[in-house]
């Protein structure tokens, strides 16, 4: 056995993969970090100021405080994703990947430090995103664990989502397909723009089959404390999703799944 | 200790190509071995299963007496690896490459900056060190790759064909810090097409060939098979003809240079009297380099006509 692999050694190791994600993020920050926040200060504009004040109010308040929470999901959701397969796969295409595989860091920790850096992205462009918003809106938090909880739970399952996109991914076509066509309609469809009471009787059952629904309802209980779903059935959903997804992409690494011969 | 030890080895690939029929190597530590084979050999894919990037069909790899496929961490810890592609992010800088790489394997990231320092002066790429690395030469980022594979300072270091494309001064220059980390007492994997780098570098050699070692002994006894020597005779005028001499093969190369082929039994004193009678002026003689290059060409055309005809008496 060597000597050299330890719990401090794998340490390092992890800690050297967030220092590089965290790099990158940086590096390309006109890629990563300004465009949520003029897309959103769009959004904040257009659908909260112009289309808003038109609506008056959903949810029991102001549609622009209503429509916050939402947006921050909605950044958060596609950033964790986006940050995961675009630097994994990114990885794997220019082969920079091997770096890893050759190296005693075992598949735990690998996926720990992507998800890692995918979070942090998602926690970056949320805040800039919090304080795009607070020219717009009041902002408050009603409940802050919640929130810290939903919101990096949320960015975890994304992450996870995201590296088994990235592992299965052979060209960059194959990391825009489910952003696009899945990702942004249930989205879009879970509850940032609108409160799922809204939808007439089949159309809220089948809102109710869509996890981002509980995802954006639960930031918003945290935010504004409130919500048309049951906080401990949202957070069971997210749960379940980190585990089962965790469990899926470290199968995958195990196996080299599209990254071993 | 043996710093390496394949047994029976095999891998067929998914489209049923069988690249490793069986292979058994021992490398002793501290060894500088040459692994040599034609194209397709199945030397990238051996390497690949050592250093984890293939899977194993079957058979076992271990490194420093840890299996590579029940304790892949700590095997891993112990192998540096130069691939043949390069295979690091050309959008980072070599410094950040060197030091993030130390990172993987554990070193602080006080020590990796001092190594990675260190690494990058000898092998003269100090200067490039802040510079993006897709503006580096060919030569210079096959040189990154040596620096990155040996900032943990691992005590098997696997080169695949490190000086593939680069110039010679730069070869010779890879080969002095090749030699000296191997003096060091870091064991050396070399695989190369430059049958002259294998046999001025390495100590021991494997030839493999179509999936199988066909070869696997000391340079010095490999060579002392080559019963036939070729020297280079250059001459004074040029000739038309090549002069004939019994038990010898003379061949006129161009009209100053003449090859004479002899067995090592044989004294070179015939041909002198035969060159003295013809009034032939010899300016200059040499023996003819890469003699590895010849056996080995011998050891693989005798295996692949034997693989011919076992296949023909198969299908006949």
């Amino acid at each position: 056995m060597s000597e050299r692999v330890s719990a401090k050694s794998y340490w390092i190791g992890y800690q050297t993969i967030v220092i590089k994600e965290f790099t990158r993020i940086l590096r390309i920050w006109a890629q990563t970090l300004i465009p949520p926040a003029i897309t959103m200060s769009l959004y904040f504009v257009i659908f909260g100021q112009l289309i808003g004040r038109r609506i008056g109010e959903m949810g029991g308040m102001p549609y622009m405080d209503f429509i916050v929470p939402g947006l921050i999901m909605l950044t958060v959701i596609t950033n964790s994703y986006g940050n995961i397969t675009s630097s994994f796969f990114g990885a794997k295409f220019g082969k920079h990947i091997e770096e890893l595989l050759i190296s005693p860091l075992p598949p735990l920790l690998i996926l720990a430090g992507y998800v890692t850096g995918a979070v942090v992205r998602a926690l970056l462009v949320g805040v800039i995103v919090l304080i795009v918003a607070s020219f717009f809106s009041d902002l408050s938090i009603h409940n802050l664990p919640v929130t810290l909880a939903v919101v990096v739970l949320t960015a975890i399952v994304f992450a996870l989502a995201g590296f088994i996109n990235a592992t299965f991914a052979e060209k960059f076509d194959d990391i825009t397909i489910i952003p696009t066509f899945v990702l942004q309609p249930m989205t879009y469809l879970g509850g940032v723009f609108f409160s799922v009471e809204l939808l007439p009787g089949v159309w809220e059952k089948i809102a109710m089959a869509n996890p981002i629904l509980y995802m954006v309802n639960a930031f918003r209980y945290g935010m504004l404390g409130v919500t048309d779903v049951s906080l401990s059935i949202a957070f069971g959903i997210i749960l379940s999703f980190v585990i089962v997804l965790g469990a899926i992409c470290l199968t995958l690494l195990k196996r080299g799944t599209g990254l071993r011969t | 200790m043996q710093a390496l030890e394949v047994r029976n080895l095999t891998k067929t690939y998914k489209n049923g190509v069988e690249a490793l029929k069986g292979i058994d190597l021992c490398v002793e530590q501290g060894d500088f071995f040459g692994l040599l084979g034609p194209n397709g050999a199945g030397k990238s894919t051996l390497i690949g299963i050592i250093a984890s990037l293939v899977n194993a069909s079957s058979g076992e790899t271990r490194v420093f007496g840890t299996s590579v496929q029940k304790n892949r961490s700590h095997a891993m810890a112990e192998i540096g690896l130069v691939p043949q592609e390069v295979n690091f992010n050309q959008f980072e800088r070599p410094f950040d490459i060197v030091v993030n790489q130390a990172g993987f394997y554990g070193v602080p990231r006080r020590v990796a900056r001092e190594r990675a320092e260190k690494y990058l002066k000898q092998l003269s790429l100090w200067d490039k060190a802040y510079k993006m690395s897709r503006t580096l030469s060919g030569g210079m980022k096959r040189r990154l790759l040596i620096a990155r594979a040996m900032v943990h300072e691992p005590r098997l270091l696997i080169l695949d064909e490190p000086t593939a494309g680069v110039d010679i001064e730069i070869r010779r220059s890879m080969w002095q810090f090749i030699e000296q980390i191997n003096n060091q007492g870091t064991t050396v994997i070399l695989t190369t097409h430059y049958l002259e780098e294998a046999e001025n570098l390495c100590r021991n050699i494997a030839i493999i060939d179509d999936g199988l070692i066909i070869e696997n002994t000391s340079v010095k006894e490999l060579l002392s098979k080559l019963d036939i020597e070729t020297f280079v005779l250059d001459l004074g005028a040029p000739l038309q003809q090549a002069p004939q001499v019994e038990g010898m093969e003379i061949e006129l190369r161009d009209p100053t240079t003449l090859l004479a082929s002899l067995p090592k039994s044989r004294n070179l004193n015939a041909l002198f009297r035969t060159l003295e009678n013809d009034r032939i002026e010899v300016k200059s003689m040499r023996n003819k380099a890469n003699r590895l290059e010849e056996l080995f060409l011998r050891l693989v055309d005798k295996h692949d006509e034997a693989a011919s005809a076992g296949v023909a008496e198969a299908g006949s």
